[in-house]
């Protein structure tokens, strides 16, 4: 049983040279740095996406390795977004707001400094003072730690109160729509100090960096690569060892688990509150590609379809995560972007801008019912790593593991 | 000199007004007494001219106040005399206001309109008041009263009193009696009167009481050095510093009186810095060292003392400038027992507006309660006796609401509209739970957070299908003519009677219900089923066509619920998510498994949206916010809701 990481994983190595080979592609077909022949704009797109599956592999984790449906990852997402958008548009106002004072007659105290971005950036809600929120926004350190301390320490938060009181399945799963829901309603107030539902806007400008979006687009496509990368072996390191067998046995039969001795709640709030952090991080770096941030973006059907990524692509499989959320987010651009042919049924014209949600809602109910693998499940034909027979009944991944008998069906 | 010509022209105008009583009728007499007033028609000197018609005791008297208003008095040019005129064949048809005779076709050259402005016809208004309020026609008594209500005078009281003994209708005399409590409050000279009038009027809740007291309790703010005057009826007195007066609004009413000097504000000592440098130097400091405060004020305070600009106001000055007056709120009434008797109705009137609120406020949240039991009653039966979670439940409501549209295109008839809406939309959403759940759910009863998943898709394939075929814009759901208007109690406490047929159609669902669960064979078997599928399937109940049938009655309950909702919001493709998470709230919150539950958490959750409104009134957001996060605590000290199952009932 001492074989390597690597070893036991070999799915790990594989992905990982998928993923360099397409950031090489990408990169030498760029604008910025190769031979042009993709576009700037779809270059944000594919990094967007790459950022997408990173927080598609928090939802695996915690969806398919321990069995907690969240429908309120999105929040964390757009909290990370929110915490490095802070950062971005307060230090690239400062620097406006400094060149404007340095053209008067004297330098400007510090004061007039703050104040002059504090109308700049309050403006559009009738405010000027800072609130308390931004009290650490002029420090980019500061800010990328709260990129992490902020959707972990609300999850923390979070995940102590439903998990201590034995909140479990679909309860839970309502329970965190809720509380996505209430953070968008929050944030949608003009006096949450987050500019209400103008949110935070013009992040795709660094301050500092007179480089060309061709090429800052770039940099941001490597940042996501290599946080996918990263967060990809995270998770299979995660999962691979006896901290990933004990979220498993929980998804399975938390009940069983917890007689064997196991803090149950303690696995899932470390698991809860990590999988939170790798959210926010995605979200810190797809938001700067996005150029906008608003509370619109956690709402909780974002989060909803998180879920729908990773369940297209095959739960308790990391990969099946980021095939999900890649085909999924880059199938639902080409079909909204327009770009899909319209279909003439003669007495009808099937506009894909109008039925591509409809198409996606059945296709969604058609892989639950016969597929619950996922797109993920053909690789199991490959790899000829078949399951049991059940006789007809898949019960899914977390009752997968039952023995027949004790199924009920 | 000026006084002599005055003098002279009285005397003139006396006797000619005495050579004219022989040949003209008593009305013509006064109106020729003021002559010189009405000719002039200037506000400031033709009250007397209005005063001596309306008090000359004429019959005819109503009729040329009447006439000049309405610019129908003209003037002959030869003898002066004032006539009712109309426009007739060749110039104009005078009558004589004494007479009522025509006295002729009179060419316009001849004549001259009197055009009364504005400001006088309103001054005439108020003269004619007092013969409208004796009227024999109660239409124009209640005009009268109208207009001394929306602007009430001191000069209407008297002719409002005089005019109580006449009346005779009964709504009307108590309508009098009350405008005159309202104007004796306001402008009576005797203070007692004012005084026992408040004492009489100190209960009602009406808007127009409160509106002729608070004039009398309006303070103004004023600032003395020294002492308060004598005679001043002082509010209180106010503290420089203090929440009600902070110090720089205290300093800014001083500057504002000239009795300081203005304070130098950070933008006008920049200004004065600006353009005071010399050489790249100001006040000593070179310019590249002013990004300071501290800096900048030294440079200011070397430029003050060499009398460049305005001394620098330091916050020892403002102090000590403070510490030498007395700041108050003083009442526009001078007299205290007025204030004291008006603050004490006041707040009499605000102890009972406050109760009314109450129970206003509580009836708000009954009815948003029942709103919610209503959109939450159909999941009490999907969600909780069957334990499938249906996120298309919010879709099935959308579908009964724009069942209920279609059906108003095709019947025009409101009220038969919604007779047929309510069974129709029952029927369209029942098949559309039956299909479902034959379909998709009764493959995953075994996969809950699946189910979930799947009715997701359905409910955005529904939501956008809905948007296909009904455009993106709200459809209206109109209500029969007989639900419009609200319940009126009194001023503060009203509900619209939508709100009140909601509130029942909530009570007959609940009724409903507990019938079908527990009185008919389909609830029993229910209740078998969802307990226990092997061993009811063994005593012969078909676990299938129970769950289907009861599937379809939770959706077809929601189909209702959409018509319902419907009515009072708006139609669109997305309303059914907009009650999606508060209902399964409902429901979570109450107690799955038991309708007691659901109507308890809907009347939690009703009362609660409402109360933290109630609190924070501008900001419904905030409130939802608040509501959500109160109810994910609420779930920590009861995990399985307010009424939670116990024993083999509860599955587990």
């Amino acid at each position: 049983m001492n074989r390597s990481f690597v070893a036991r994983n070999p799915s790990v190595l594989i992905f990982l040279a998928l993923l360099a080979l397409f950031t090489l592609g990408v990169t030498v077909l760029s604008e910025g740095f190769g031979v042009g022949m993709i576009s700037t704009s779809f270059v944000k797109t594919l990094g967007k996406t790459l950022c997408l599956c990173l927080v598609a592999v928090a939802m695996d984790l915690i969806w398919g390795f321990a069995g907690i449906l969240s429908l309120g990852h999105f929040a964390f997402f757009g909290l990370g977004g929110y915490m490095i958008g802070m950062w971005l548009m307060y230090e690239r106002t400062r620097l406006i707001v400094v060149d404007a004072l340095a053209q008067g007659s004297m330098p400007p105290t510090p004061q007039e400094v703050v104040d002059g971005i504090g109308n700049q950036i309050f403006g559009v809600v009738g405010s000027s003072e800072f609130p308390l929120v931004w009290a650490f926004a002029d420090s980019l350190v500061l800010q990328l730690a709260l990129v992490v301390a902020v959707p972990g320490l609300l999850a923390l938060v979070f995940g102590w109160l439903a998990f201590r009181s034995r909140v479990t399945g679909v309860y839970l799963s309502i329970l965190t729509q809720a509380m996505t829901l209430a953070l968008a309603l929050y944030l949608f107030q003009n006096d949450s100090g987050l500019r209400g539902n103008n949110g935070l806007s013009g992040l795709q400008n660094l301050p500092n960096v007179t480089a060309s979006q061709d090429v800052v687009s770039m940099w941001f496509f490597w940042g996501s690569a290599l946080a996918l990368g990263s967060g990809y072996l995270l998770a299979a390191w995660v999962v691979s060892g006896k901290f990933g067998s004990v979220i498993r046995g929980i998804r399975d039969n938390e009940a069983r688990v917890r007689f064997l001795g196991y803090s149950v709640e303690a696995y899932k709030l470390a698991l809860f509150t990590l999988t939170a952090c790798i959210a926010g991080i995605a979200g810190a770096l797809y938001y700067p590609q996005a150029g906008i941030i608003n509370p619109a973006e956690i709402a909780p059907i974002a989060s909803i379809y998180l879920a729908v990524w990773v369940a297209i692509g095959g739960r308790g499989r990391l990969y099946g995560a980021v095939i999900g959320a890649a085909v999924v987010s880059l199938l639902s651009t080409w079909f909204t972007g327009g770009q899909a042919p319209d279909i003439p049924l003669g007495f009808y014209t099937v506009k894909w801008v109008d039925w591509w949600l409809v198409l996606l809602g059945l296709s969604f109910v058609g892989v639950t019912l016969f597929a619950p693998q996922g797109i993920g499940g053909l690789v199991d034909l490959i790899s000829d790593r078949l399951r049991p027979d059940r006789h007809g009944a898949d019960l899914g991944p977390d009752q997968g593991s039952l023995r027949e008998k004790e199924a009920h069906k | 000199m000026i006084r002599v010509i005055a003098a002279t022209l009285a005397l003139l105008l006396t006797s000619f007004s005495v050579s004219a009583q022989d040949t003209t009728g008593a009305i013509q007499q006064v109106l020729q007494e003021h002559s010189a007033a009405i000719l002039k028609s200037s506000r400031m000197t033709i009250g007397p001219a209005i005063d001596a018609v309306a008090d000359s005791g004429l019959e005819q008297a109503q009729a040329v106040l009447q006439a000049w208003s309405d610019k129908n008095m003209w003037v002959r040019e030869a003898d002066g005399l004032f006539f009712r005129a109309t426009e007739a064949e060749g110039g104009y048809s005078l009558t004589d206001f004494d007479t009522g005779e025509v006295v002729g076709v009179f060419d316009k050259d001849a004549l001259d309109q009197i055009k009364p402005n504005s400001g006088i016809r309103a001054l005439i208004g108020t003269a004619l008041v007092q013969f409208q309020l004796k009227d024999p026609d109660p239409l124009r008594r209640q005009e009268a009263l109208t207009s001394i209500s929306r602007a009430p005078d001191p000069a209407l009281l008297k002719p409002l009193r005089n005019s109580i003994e006449m009346e005779t209708d009964p709504t009307l005399r108590a309508q009098k009696l009350r405008q005159e409590r309202l104007l004796t409050i306001g402008y009576d000279a005797d203070s007692d009167a004012r005084v026992q009038a408040m004492a009489d009027m100190s209960g009602d809740l009406s808007v127009d009481v409160r509106a002729a007291l608070n004039p009398l309790v309006a303070t103004r703010r004023a600032v003395v050095q020294g002492d308060v005057p004598e005679g001043t009826n002082v509010a209180r007195i106010l503290t420089p510093g203090s929440d009600a007066l902070p110090r720089v609004e205290a300093y800014d009413m001083l500057v504002a009186a000239d009795l300081a000097q203005p304070r130098v504000t950070n933008a006008a000592m920049r200004a004065a810095l600006e353009a005071n440098i010399a050489d790249g130097r100001v006040g000593g400091v070179s310019v590249q060292q002013l990004g300071s405060d501290a800096v900048r004020r030294a440079a200011y305070i070397a430029l003050a003392d060499a009398g460049t600009v305005p001394p620098f106001i330091s916050e020892e000055t403002v102090q000590e400038t403070l510490d030498g007056f007395t700041f108050y709120d003083a009442y526009a009434d001078p007299s205290r027992q007025i204030t004291d008797a008006a603050n004490d109705a006041l707040n009499a009137i605000k102890l009972k507006v406050g109760l009314n609120q109450a129970a206003d406020l509580t009836l708000d949240a009954l009815s948003l309660a029942s709103i919610y039991f209503l959109a939450a009653i159909g999941l009490a039966i999907t969600f909780g006796v069957m334990g499938v979670i249906n996120m298309a439940h919010g879709e099935f409501i959308m579908m009964g609401a724009y069942t209920g549209y279609v059906v108003q295109q095709i019947v025009p008839n409101h009220t038969l509209s919604i007779i047929v809406a309510i069974p129709l939309a029952f029927a369209v959403t029942f098949a559309a739970g039956v299909a479902m759940e034959r379909l998709v759910i009764r493959w995953l009863y075994n996969r809950p957070l699946e189910t979930l998943l799947a009715t997701f898709g359905i409910s955005i394939a529904l939501q956008q299908l809905a948007k296909n075929i009904f455009g993106t814009q709200a459809r209206p759901l109109t209500a029969p003519a007989w639900l419009d208007g609200a319940l009126t109690l009194n001023d503060v406490v009203s509900i619209s009677y939508i709100r009140i047929a909601i509130f029942f159609l909530a009570l007959f669902f609940l009724a409903v219900f507990l019938f079908i669960m527990k009185r008919t064979r389909l609830g029993l078997e229910t209740r078998a089923v969802t307990q226990n599928p092997r061993m009811a399937a063994s005593m012969g109940i078909n676990p299938g066509r129970v769950n289907m049938l009861t599937f379809g009655l939770g959706s077809g309950i929601a189909g209702v619920a959409g018509v319902a909702i419907g009515l009072f919001a708006k139609v669109t493709s997305e309303m059914g998510s907009d009650y999606i998470v508060q209902s399964f709230m409902t429901v979570v919150v109450g107690g799955v498994g038991n309708i007691w539950g659901t109507l308890a958490g809907a009347t939690m959750i009703g009362f609660l949206q409402k109360g933290i409104e109630w609190g924070n009134p501008s900001n419904t957001l905030a409130a939802q916010t608040y509501m959500i996060i109160f109810i994910i605590i609420f779930i920590q000290f009861r995990p399985r809701g307010i009424i939670a199952l116990k024993g083999r009932a509860a599955g587990d």
